[in-house]
């Protein structure tokens, strides 16, 4: 005879937490796909000038980037206010971005390397003269396909 | 039958979820979600040091020189008139009318027709503008007026691009295949170059 436990039934059943491992893995899938690491601390301030007519850089791999502004907050006290051009993780003069391209040229497998892109981040009170030093040495050292990094802006 | 009997214990999924939860935070603290956008140019490449540099021989008619002075003037000159001063907001105007030069002034750039093959093999003759814009700026040009200029200049060609691919395909230029794409920009060339800077302005 089948007998029918009445103790347990009373009571609502615990909500099955089972799937939220799930739910949270596609979370972190969405994250993963859609962010990319963080590469380099700044050391730089800046604020992008504004522009209509961006578009998007096409492959994050391929690109490279160039800050340039006054040091950040924490830096002033030893660096001054003067625009500085970061390259990788420190301060360097303009003259270290020869060495800079050819090794970000050297990451980059032998087909990828002629559609490399430098990104030229920099403040939009920066004064020319030190842009277009960065843009001489780009040009000496052959990194021709050069983006502006600008924000946009709905026009003026 | 016994052994039948007897099940495998289950092993404990109940910390998956911190576990998973854990790797969540990791990403969105090490990454980040910007995505990079900005103005694309081609810069010209280093003129060999050996070689003697022979003046540019691109006629007045085809240049257009944009000189951004240290207190961030914009200077236009063209054949047809020297040294103006102009707003920003005329300068779109002004490098579309270069471009276009749409009554084939003696003064603005002149046209060769040339033979675009389009995507279906078919070939398209347009006249493709001589003109090339040559924007100059000074050492203490602010940078932000060299890139609201870069996209005034820009924005200009994309007006042209899209007025002719709106004409030739009936779609604005961003809808339009690679294949097309490309054949407009054949047509429509983006020709800025960047001179090398005056010095007055100092650093």
């Amino acid at each position: 005879m089948a007998v029918i436990k009445k103790k347990g039934s009373k009571e609502t059943p615990a909500i099955s937490t089972s799937s939220l491992p799930d739910v949270i893995f596609m979370l972190i899938f969405f994250f993963m796909v859609s962010t990319q690491m963080r590469e380099q601390e700044l050391l730089v301030r800046y604020r992008l000038p504004a522009a209509t007519e961006i578009q998007k850089l096409e492959k994050k791999s391929l690109v490279s980037f160039i800050h340039i502004g006054p040091p950040s907050l924490a830096m002033q006290a030893k660096f001054g206010n003067a625009p500085k051009v970061q390259l990788n993780d420190s301060y360097r003069t303009t003259k270290d971005i020869l060495d800079f391209i050819a090794s970000e040229r050297d990451k980059l497998n032998e087909a990828d390397r002629n559609a490399m892109t430098v990104c030229i981040k920099a403040d939009n009170q920066t004064r020319m003269g030190i842009i277009t030093d960065v843009k001489q040495e780009l040009r000496r050292a052959n990194a021709l396909k050069i983006s502006y990094a600008a924000s946009k802006t709905a026009g003026y | 039958m016994a052994a039948n009997k007897r099940k495998i214990q289950e092993i404990n999924a109940g910390s998956m979820a911190d576990i998973s939860f854990l790797l969540l935070i990791f990403f969105l603290v090490a990454t980040t979600m910007n995505t990079d956008s900005g103005l694309a140019r081609m810069l010209p490449p280093m003129p060999d040091e050996n070689t003697e540099q022979k003046p540019s021989d691109i006629k007045e008619r085809n240049l257009m020189k944009v000189f951004i002075s240290q207190n961030n003037n914009i200077m236009v000159s063209t054949q047809e008139a020297e040294n103006q001063v102009i707003d920003i907001r005329q300068l779109k105007e002004k490098a579309k009318e270069f471009v276009l030069n749409p009554f084939d002034l003696e003064t603005l750039p002149e046209k060769k027709v040339k033979e675009i093959e389009l995507a279906d093999g078919a070939k398209w003759s347009y006249p493709v503008s001589e003109g090339v814009i040559s924007l100059q700026n000074d050492r203490g040009t602010s940078y932000e007026a060299y890139i609201m200029v870069q996209n005034e200049l820009t924005r200009a060609f994309n007006e042209v691009r899209n007025e002719l691919s709106k004409e030739k395909y009936g779609m604005e230029f961003t809808d339009l295949g690679e294949a097309a794409r490309k054949s407009i920009t054949d047509a429509v060339p983006l020709k800025i170059s960047e001179a090398e800077p005056r010095n007055v302005g100092g650093k």
